[in-house]
Formats: structure tokens, sequence, C-alpha cells
């Protein structure tokens, strides 16, 4: 992330926001948060009053001094609008540097015609090759190519695509740097994830999440006490004699209400899935975002999230009456055309100088495949050589007549437990030995299985692997499960059950297979490269398809829920503070004992009453920050948590109120 | 140690003796396990239950829950209002005492059958024994409502996802016959062996020291003091309720009936834990009642015993502290004690008069009645701390980054709208009702001049009282109110109701459909509710919904004559 993205205003997304706070007074947009729509309210009550008191009526106090109370409470709307636009500002300007990557570019037909690629409808087919821009998002039907996706995901190494398998989506703006591919368009103009995120963070269809919902009923319920509150004090004051100017109920009531919360919730949200989105990560909806930070299981793939990548080859073990050097050479001829990452860690295992010394020329290839799971080689004399998992082997040898030797099963069970995956070698139809692969686990994941477990989130790792290998690199990585020998059906399975007995699951997956899973997770998330059925049934897309970013996700669902609850916190610690300079100020004329009251010792009923309503306006600017950024989670515990966020924005939204007001007394008092 | 206060705290120290194994009595009962009791209950419960028709056994949903209350509810009052309005040609009337007016009628059945209380009669005068008689079933009544409801309360905060929460009318009667009635009876026997009457006799006529008649008010007294202090009722026998010497005889007996106040809606809390195999959240709520409990009581006391300023102020020295309106044979200490007791809890029953207490303690009791959940009434004093409770949890839960959830069920935008509205209802009750009054007084103070008996905050303070002791079925008053008028007897009766009935909709509500809801299982993420950090976020959330809504109102009642009399 470069430093400019760092900056929390850049000067043409506050000119932006600073036009969007005027076009936000609109009353038909205020409506939808009650907090600040009573605000709005107010302040118009007060211009009517500035202007009564213009047209020569007394009994409401100095002009100037009204004035000066319309005036903060009609900032205090523009604050609250800017908040909710700066933050929309810079979710849009992240979405159009992602968007900037697919303007306009040609792209070819199949029938050769050329097209911009604004006119590619869902189900065009065009194609691509060395050294084109993809046109728009797709998926390859024909072909494989190495493209690079820096663009996007700001990685340059570059990736292969092909058509069929798991890693057949491409994504417009990226470029294709070998080979062609047939590309068929999966989404109508202006309909992609990208857009309809955009679309979400613009506010067009955003819709209030649940817990936004439920939050707003708090707030307006809490309004709804201090209207109750400052209505009936005028009969109250009445019957004391002690009238109140309307500016000063109108102060009374603003400073009391939520407006600090009130006027940062929208901004909370959409910084929230702005945060996603600088993660790199596409959210379909505001409501994925939240829930991510409830999520109590997160399912992730052994390969690629826990281990590097692949296996490779550690160690060659011939069984009894082989010798090293023949076993290792046979298995080197096994691997010599084998282009997997397995095979190729074999040779490098046995060493160049070995491998050089050996030929395959004029042999057959036997590449793997599902029935027989072995691969291998029949050379040009004959000599067939086959790798491959332990019963696969075994089954070959005992077809054939052949025993399956005593050594080479203890060391299958050996390695196994070890963690590691035993391939089998024979050589027409005898067992040579075993090679011994092993998972290397990614540094820094027992690191972050242990933060995930002080969070409360029950790890599980996926993997294709014999239980015991998957026990061993599981408890070796620090994952609290693991399914073993896993078939997709499986995955499903473990969430539905995770999901019976109450907890939230989240998963990550690319293939099509994965889809299902993925759409029955609370929170899946699909990678960019995987194929469009993964991508239609997650709730959010990655676009640098790492699979650690699940991580991320769930501290970006727990940071959004936090920064609303410390602020809302905050804004009601706040009313003590305040009631204490605006009370005493109400009745001190009428009831000079209420000195009593003025613990803060202000200077005049209205200096305190605009102190108070100063520092109510002023604060939401200075929240600002926090409220784009999110308060920072700490996986101490949910009772260390509570206990730090209620003692700094609990006990400081006592606190800072009372500094505060006082402050800007000192100051206001020197003019009123 | 002043002998006063060590009176305050040893009283405290029984019942907290008395109270958790009560609580794990309560608790047996609503969980149908058995006790020794059984053998001799057993037979009663059955006969109730035949007698009405009633299957103990068939479980019922919150909503069934909710009309079989309010049903038996309906029916009471109008019971109610039939003998009250016809009393003086229905038998058990030796003192030929009229029958009640339509409006006073009203007020109080209204009054007895929302566990309020609030009388704007006076007994001796104002009932026949079969008056007496009536009020004091629906002491029972009132006080087992808020047990049986609360116990549903209990079963749906079970960790299962049930839709059934148990049967309302087994839990009723079980209330009724195995904790209320049994307790009753052992305060009524101390009682009259300390000489409060019991007798179906009228008026006694006795020659004083001077040598004049003088005509005894007498009755079922003791049996009637036993229920009103137990069911936090607090509806007296006599007009002075038990500051009268026939009620309340001896430092002795203001020992058990103040204690009696409190016992029940402290075990209930214990209940609770011992329900739920939950006793540390017991504790952690245990707590939070207290200490806000000991922040209302210990300025109460201290201003009490520290004598009226006003009187200081004219050279005469008060050694045994502020004592208008108190009786001599309990002193200072023990009547802001009962006067503190009897406002954080419902009960409403006073040994002292609480208009000429000092503002402090003027507003202590406000306080402690605009709150009402500081232990609070019988099984429902719980049901309000319950809505605080979902507050907390949902400011809370989101501060440790996770949606909200209570014992293992999240909360939704439902269940806050609900808990928002039960929130906002009692400061909406309190000061509407009081805006009016003030509104109406100031309007035309001549004409209402038999309102108040005192002028400017005194006065304002008793409007306030009036309407808060109303919403929080309360029932003590301020006195110094002309209270017996249509307008009094109208907009009370009105209050009581919403206060009373809404305030048990409510949490019944949220609890079953937060019943229904699937359990989560906890996780280190879990905010956990029985913590010292979760007891504070709930105090603070109490202090700033239900007090700080009333600081403008307190302000220019007891803050103002406070700072006005310094």
């Amino acid at each position: 992330m470069s430093a400019s993205q760092n900056n929390l205003f850049q000067k043409e997304l506050v000119s932006e926001a600073f036009k969007q706070s005027f076009v936000k007074l609109n009353p038909k947009i205020m409506f939808k948060n009650p907090v600040m729509f009573t605000v709005e309210i107010g302040t118009a009550i007060m211009f009517f009053v500035c202007l009564w008191i213009l047209s020569g009526k007394g009994s409401q106090g100095s002009f100037a001094y009204n004035f000066i109370v319309f005036l903060v409470l009609f900032l205090t709307l523009l604050f609250a609008n800017f908040a909710e636009a700066i933050a929309e500002a810079r979710g849009k300007a992240q979405a159009d540097s992602l968007r900037k990557t697919r303007e306009e570019t040609p792209a070819r037909l199949e029938n050769g015609q050329t097209i911009s690629s604004a006119e590619l409808k869902k189900g065009d087919i065009f194609v691509c090759e060395a050294g084109d821009i993809i046109a728009t998002d797709g998926e390859i039907i024909e072909g494989l190519a190495t493209i690079d996706e820096s663009a996007i995901t700001g990685e340059s190494a570059p990736v292969i695509r092909e058509a069929g398998g798991d890693k057949s989506s491409v994504t417009g703006g990226t470029k294709v740097l070998s080979d062609k591919i047939k590309v068929i368009v999966t989404s109508e103009p202006g309909e992609s994830f990208l857009d309809k995120m955009i679309a979400l963070v613009e506010g067009a269809s955003r819709q209030k999440t649940p817990n936004e919902i439920a939050l707003t009923i708090l707030l307006a319920g809490f309004t709804l006490v201090f209207i109750i509150v400052t209505v009936t004090l005028a009969p109250f004051a009445k019957y004391a004699n002690a009238p109140i100017t309307i500016a000063a109920f109108i102060s009374l009531f603003v400073c009391l209400i939520p407006t600090t919360i009130g006027g940062l919730l929208s901004a909370i949200g959409i910084a929230g899935m702005d945060r996603a989105l600088r993660a790199n990560v596409i959210t379909k909806s505001g409501k994925a975002v939240e829930t991510a930070g409830d999520i109590d299981v997160l399912l992730l793939d052994k390969t690629g999230t826990i281990t590097i990548g692949n296996r490779k080859a550690t160690a060659f073990y011939p069984t009894n009456g082989i010798s090293q050097d023949d076993f290792i050479k046979s298995a080197v001829l096994s691997s010599l055309a084998d282009d997997t990452p397995e095979g190729k860690s074999i040779v490098e295992l046995a060493g160049v100088e070995v491998a050089n010394k050996l030929s395959i020329e004029g042999a057959t290839l036997i590449k793997f495949t599902a029935e027989t799971r072995t691969s291998g080689v029949v050379l040009k004399d004959g000599t067939n050589i086959r790798k491959g998992a332990q019963d696969a082997a075994k089954n070959i040898a005992l077809q054939a007549g052949n025993s399956f030797p005593e050594d080479i099963s203890q060391k299958v069970i050996d390695i196994s437990s070890n963690g590691g995956t035993p391939l089998v070698v024979i050589k027409n139809n005898q067992v040579q030995g075993v090679i011994e692969l092993q998972d290397i686990i990614k540094t820094g994941m027992k690191e972050r299985f242990e933060r995930l477990r002080k969070m409360g989130i029950k790890t599980v790792m996926v993997t294709g692997d014999n239980p015991l290998t998957a026990k061993f690199i599981a408890e070796k990585a620090g994952v609290d499960d693991f399914i073993a020998e896993a078939k997709p059906e499986d995955k499903m399975n473990y969430i539905k059950k995770e999901q019976a007995e109450g907890r939230l699951v989240a998963m990550m997956g690319d293939g099509t297979n994965d889809a299902p899973a993925l759409a029955q997770a609370n929170v899946g998330v699909a990678m960019n490269s995987g194929t469009q059925a993964a991508k239609e049934a997650g709730n959010m897309v990655d676009l640098d398809n790492d699979p650690t970013k699940l991580i991320e996700i769930v501290e970006i669902g727990k940071q959004l829920l936090m920064t609303r609850g410390t602020l809302t916190t905050f804004s009601i610690a706040n009313d003590v503070a305040k009631y204490f300079a605006i009370i005493p100020a109400l009745f001190i004329t009428a009831i000079p004992a209420l000195q009593g009251l003025n613990i803060m010792g202000l200077h005049s009923p209205e200096s305190a009453i605009l102190s108070a309503v100063i520092f109510n306006a002023i604060v939401i600017p200075f929240l600002i920050p926090l409220a784009l950024r999110g308060v920072a989670y700490k996986p101490i515990g949910a009772s260390a948590l509570l206990r730090r966020n209620l003692f700094i924005y609990g006990i400081g939204g006592v606190i800072v109120p009372f500094i505060g007001i006082k402050l800007i007394d000192l100051v206001v008092s020197l003019f009123v | 140690m002043n002998s006063e206060i060590l009176g305050i705290i040893v009283m405290y120290g029984l019942v907290m003796l008395l109270a958790i194994p009560l609580g794990r009595y309560i608790g047996k009962i609503f969980n149908y396990e058995s006790t020794w009791l059984d053998k001799f209950f057993n037979p009663i419960d059955k006969l109730f239950f035949k007698i009405g028709g009633i299957d103990p056994s068939k479980e019922m949903n919150w909503k069934q829950h909710l009309v079989a209350l309010l049903t038996i509810n309906v029916v009471w009052f109008i019971i109610s209002m039939l003998v009250l309005t016809n009393m003086a040609w229905l038998p058990f009337n030796p003192d030929g005492n009229p029958s009640m007016s339509g409006d006073l009628a009203f007020n109080t059945s209204i009054s007895f059958i929302t566990n309020t209380n609030l009388q704007h009669y006076s007994g001796e005068s104002g009932l026949s024994y079969l008056g007496q008689l009536t009020l004091m079933l629906w002491q029972f009544i009132s006080a087992g409502c808020g047990m049986a409801i609360c116990a549903a309360v209990f079963m749906a905060m079970k960790e299962k996802t049930s839709t059934t929460l148990g049967n309302f009318y087994s839990f009723f009667v079980r209330s009724c016959t195995r904790v209320l009635l049994p307790l009753s009876f052992v305060v009524a026997i101390i009682l009259v062996m300390n000489g409060t009457p019991m007798t179906f006799e009228g008026k006694d006529t006795i020659t004083t020291l001077e040598g004049n008649e003088q005509n005894i008010s007498r009755g079922p007294v003791a049996a009637f003091v036993a229920i009103k202090q137990l069911g936090t009722n607090g509806g007296g026998f006599y007009g002075p309720n038990s500051a009268n010497p026939m009620e309340n005889p001896n430092y002795l007996t203001n020992l058990v009936e103040n204690g009696s106040i409190f016992l029940i809606p402290i075990a209930m809390v214990f209940a609770l834990g011992f329900i739920l195999k939950r006793k540390k959240l017991s504790w952690t709520i245990y707590s939070v009642m207290t200490l806000g409990f000991l922040m209302l009581l210990i300025p109460a006391v201290i201003s009490e015993m520290n004598g009226n300023p006003a009187i200081s102020n004219m050279g005469i020295a008060q050694d045994m502290g502020s004592m208008e309106g108190k009786e001599v044979r309990f002193g200072s200490a023990a009547s802001a004690n009962w006067a503190t007791y009897t406002t954080v809890t419902s009960n409403g029953s006073v040994n002292a008069m609480h208009d000429s207490m000092t503002p402090i303690t003027g507003m202590t009791t406000l306080l402690g009645m605009m709150i009402n959940c500081f232990y609070g009434g019988v099984g429902v004093g719980f049901l309000n701390f319950y809505i605080f409770i979902i507050l907390g949890v949902f400011i809370s839960g989101l501060m440790v980054g996770r949606t909200p959830e209570f014992l293992g069920k999240k909360i939704e935008a439902k269940e806050m709208k609900i808990a928002m509205i039960i929130a906002l209802l009692h400061p909406f009750l309190i000061l509407v009702g009081t805006a009016l009054a003030s509104h109406l007084y100031a309007g035309n103070p001549e004409a209402l001049s038999g309102w108040l008996a005192n002028p400017s905050y005194h006065g304002f303070s008793e409007m306030l009282y009036e309407f808060t002791s109303s919403s929080a079925n309360n029932g003590s008053g301020f006195e110094g109110l002309g209270d017996n008028t249509p307008f009094w007897n109208i907009a009370t009766g009105i209050v009581m109701l919403f206060a009373r009935y809404l305030p048990i909709m409510g949490p019944v509500a949220i609890a079953g459909m937060l019943a229904q809801k699937q359990y989560i299982p906890e996780s280190n993420g879990t905010l956990k509710t029985d913590t010292s950090t979760f007891g504070l976020m709930v105090f603070a959330v109490i202090f700033i919904v239900a007090a700080l809504s009333f600081f403008p109102a307190l302000t220019l009642g007891p803050i103002a004559e406070y700072f006005s009399g310094k």
C-alpha cells in the first residue's frame, strides 16, 4: 500500500466530500439517519428563530447568540455529512483505481472483428494472444496462457490460467504474456463484481446491515428519550417560573442525543468495505464484512494456505536388497518427464549429476490419472517404472504375484506419521523403495493460528492427505482440527455440522466443486482466479488469490463492529458532562442556588450552552479518522478487550467532554 | 459503632443468610425438583388445578404465558371493582365503612392488581374487612404473577433452543403456595406475637389516661402486613402504613418487616443462578444491584442522621438526626434505611413520611424508583434488570467485535426494538405525567391549590414522586399531595396499568424470541456476561439511561431544594 493511499484526507477527495456534505443536507437523504434528521429539524427551527429576532421580536436573547447556535448546529450537520462523504469518496477512489485498469480495450471476437470492450455482452467470446490486454472479466473456454495480473494484485510473478480447471477465470485489465486463449464474457457491462461493489460504496444500492439496523434502533431510542426529556422540560420550567429560550432547548436536545455515533455510523460501515477493498477483497454486501467478525470456524485448505504450495522430496528409502544408487536411478527415471512440482523435487533431491547421466529418450510417458493413481515411464527397453501412493503400488505388485516388502510397509507408516507423504516406486511390478515427500509449513502460520485461537476462532485444515499425515501437519502448524482425505462433500458436511451447532463458518475456495460449500459457508471467499461458479457462490472475491486472506477479513469484520460499539459508548458517555454544562445554564437565572451544579465553573449560561454545542460539533471531525481507520483489534480475549475499550471510550467519554467543554468555554467567554 | 447503623447492617446480613438458601429453594420449585415440603403442598396444588380445570404439565410458549397472565388479571380487576364499590352493604363491615367512588375504586383496583398499592384512601375508614381481605388476596396474586412470569423468563434463558417455557398457572400456584404463603405465615406469627391485631371484630373502645374515650381500629392486620412486605406490595392496612404502631409495633417487627421487603427480590436473583447453573451470573447481577442500592442507601442514611439543615440553621440541636415525620421507636437511620429499601424494590410501604425527609433522601428515593431494578419488585425487578442487560450486551458485544449475543442467543433488531420501547416507557410515563400535572398547576395555581401542600421545588417533588411511584409500581406516596381527585386517580391509574404490563410483556417477548433462536456455543471471542467488567457496563447503562433522563426533573425538585437550603 503506498503512502498516498494511507493518507486519510487527500486533496481531491476532501473537495469532493465537501461538495457532497451540502448535497446530503437534502431532508430526503437525511431522513435515513434518524439522529441527524432531528438535528436538521432543530437547525431549521433555529434558522426561523434568527429570522424572528431580526424581525424585531424579543425574548429569545440576542441575535448574535442565536445565530451562533444556528451556525454550530449547521456545522454539526455538515461534519456528519462530511464523514459519510469522505468515506464514500475514499471507497470510490479505491474502486476507481481498480476500474481504471479496465478502461476501453479493444476486444477481438472469434470472427476476427474487433470491438470495444464496452460493447461486449455476456456470452460473447473473444480471443487473446500474447501481448493483449484482456478486455473484460471472463472464463477461458479454450487454451492456456501465462498472464500478468500485477495490475490487479500488485504481484509481479505471472500466473497460468487454463480452460477446464479451477483456474479458468481471467480478469479484465490483465495482460496475456504467452499463448492464446478463447474467453467467454461472464457479466454484462457494468455488472461485474467490482461494479457492484462500487455501487455499494456509492450508496445507491447500499442497504443497512442487520447490525446497523439494530444499532440505529438503539440510537433512535436514545433520541426519543431525549425528545421526551426536552419537551417535558417546558412545563416543568413553567411551574418553576424559569423560562427557557428555544436556543437552549434545542442545544440541550442536540447535545444529549447521540450525534457523534449518529453522524459517523454510515462512514464506519463504508470504511469497513473500503478496508476490505484495500486488502484487495471485493465484498458483495456490507453484511458479509460484518458476518466475518462473527466467524467461529475457519476452513483452510492445507496446500497453499498452511503449507507452501507443494510437497518436496526429502529422502530416498530403498527396500532390502536394492542399493541406494539403483533406487535413486529408478526414482529419477520415473520423474524426469514429470513436470509436477513433486516430480521436479525428486530430480532436484537426486542431484543434477545423477539426472544428467540418465536419459529417457524414446520412452513412453505415463501420466497420472485418478484411476491408476500412479505415474511413470516405460523405457525404450520395456522397463516399466511407476511411482504412486502406497495402496496403488501395492495393488500392482500383488496383482503381478509379487509381495509388498515388510520394511517398506513400516517405512510408509513412519513417513506418514511424520507428516510426510510416501511415494512408492516399482520397477517391473517389483517394489524398489519409497520416496519421502514433506510439506513445508509457511513461516508465521503458527503465530497466526495462535492469534485466531485467542480471537475465539477454531481453525480447520482441509487436505487430501491421509489422516496420519494430516494429523502431523495439523499439530505442527497449530490448527485445531483437520479433515483428511477430503472430498468436496466432506467440506460441505463439516460446514453444515458446525452450523447446526450454531457456529458461523468461513472458507475460501476456487473450484467449481467448492461452489456449494462456498454458498453454504457464512463467509465464502472465492479466489479471483477461480471459476465463475465459485465466484458467484461466495460472498467475497479475493483479487490476490491469497488463501491467508481470510484471517485479515475476519479482523476487518471485528474492527467494523468494534468501531461502532466504542463510538456509541463514547457518544453516550459524553452526555454526563453535557448535562452538567447545560442544565445549570438553563435554570441559573431563575434559581441562583443551582450555581452549585455548575461544577465546571463555566462562565455564563450563554457560554456554557455554546461551549456544549461547539464541543458536540467538533468532536465529529476529530473522530472521523478513527471511524475511517477503525478501532484496532487486539486478540486478548473478550473480557480484556471489553475492559480496555470500556476504559478508553467509556471513562474517556465521560472525562474528555468535561475538559473539552471547559477549554472551549475559556475561549468563548472572551467574546460573550 | 453507632447502634443505629449496626442495626441496619445486621438486618442486611440476616436477610442475605436467608436469601441464598431461599433462592436455591425457589430454583428447585421452578425446576420441579423435589423438596421436603412436597408432601404437604402437592395435594393442595392438585386441588387448585382440579378446581381451575388446569393441566399443569401443558407447556406454554411466551405468548400463551402473557395471555394467561393478562386474562386472569382482567378477571381480578372486575371482581375488585365490584367489591370495592359495594362494600357498604356486603358482609364483614363491622365499622360500617362506605363504598368507594368509581374513580377511587378504579385507582385502588389497578393499584393492587399491579402490585403498586398506591393508596388514595385510608384503610381504617375507607375499607370494610371484606375490602381489606380482597386487597390482601391481590397482594398474594400480584406477587405470585410476578414470580411466575419471571420463572418463564428464567426458563427461556436456558441454553437449549425451545419455544415452550413451562406452564404459567403451575408456576403461579407454586409461587403462591410454596413461597409466599409459608413465608407470610411465619412473618404474620412474629407480628401477632409482638402485638399486631388479627381479628374480625370491629373498633375497640378504650379509655385513655386522660379519661377520654378513644376508638381503635382493628382487623386482620398481621396477615395483611406480612404479605404486603414480602410481596413488594406495600399497601398498608392503616393509612400511615408501617409507621402506625398497630402495623409495626417495635424495633424487632421493624427489622422483620424491613427484611421481608427485599428477601424475595434477592432470592430470585440467586434462583436464576441455580436454575441456569450459572451462579457467577447471579453474583454479577446481585453485585450490580447492590452497588446501586448502596449508592442510594448511604447518602440517604447520612443525610437523615445529620438532621435538617433548615433546623440546624435556626440553632436547634438535632442529636437524633432529622426526626420530622419519623417514629421515635425506629430513629432516623432505620427510617432512611426503610425508605431506601421500599423505593428500590417497588414495595412502597413506609415507616416514616417521605415528604418530611431531607432533599437528598427525597432524591435517592425518587432515583430508586426511577431505576426500579436495584433488587426491584418480586419477579418484575429482575425483568427490569433484564432489559438493561440486553442494552448492555448490545453495546459491549459490539465493543468486543462480535454481533451481540446473550447466553448464546443473538440479539437482533427485533429484540432491540422491544428493549428500547420498554426502556423508554418509564421515563415517558413519569415525565409526561409530571409535565401534564405541572402544566395544569402552573396554569391555574389558585384553583388547584388543594393539590400541593408545599409550594415551589418541594411541591414539584410531590408531583414527580406520585408519578414515579405509580410508574415504578411502588405505591409509596410523598404525601402532602391532595391525590384523591379524579385527575390523580385516573392519571396514576393509567400510568400504573402501562407501567405494570408493558415491562412484563417486553422482557417475556424478548426472552421468548431469544429462546427460539439457535444456541451459539461460547468461544474465546464471546462476551462473558458474568464478569465484573460486564457488570460495570450494565451499571453504566442503567445510570445513563435510567438516571440521567431524570436529571432535569430532579434538578427542579430535590436538587434545587438541596442547594437552596444550603
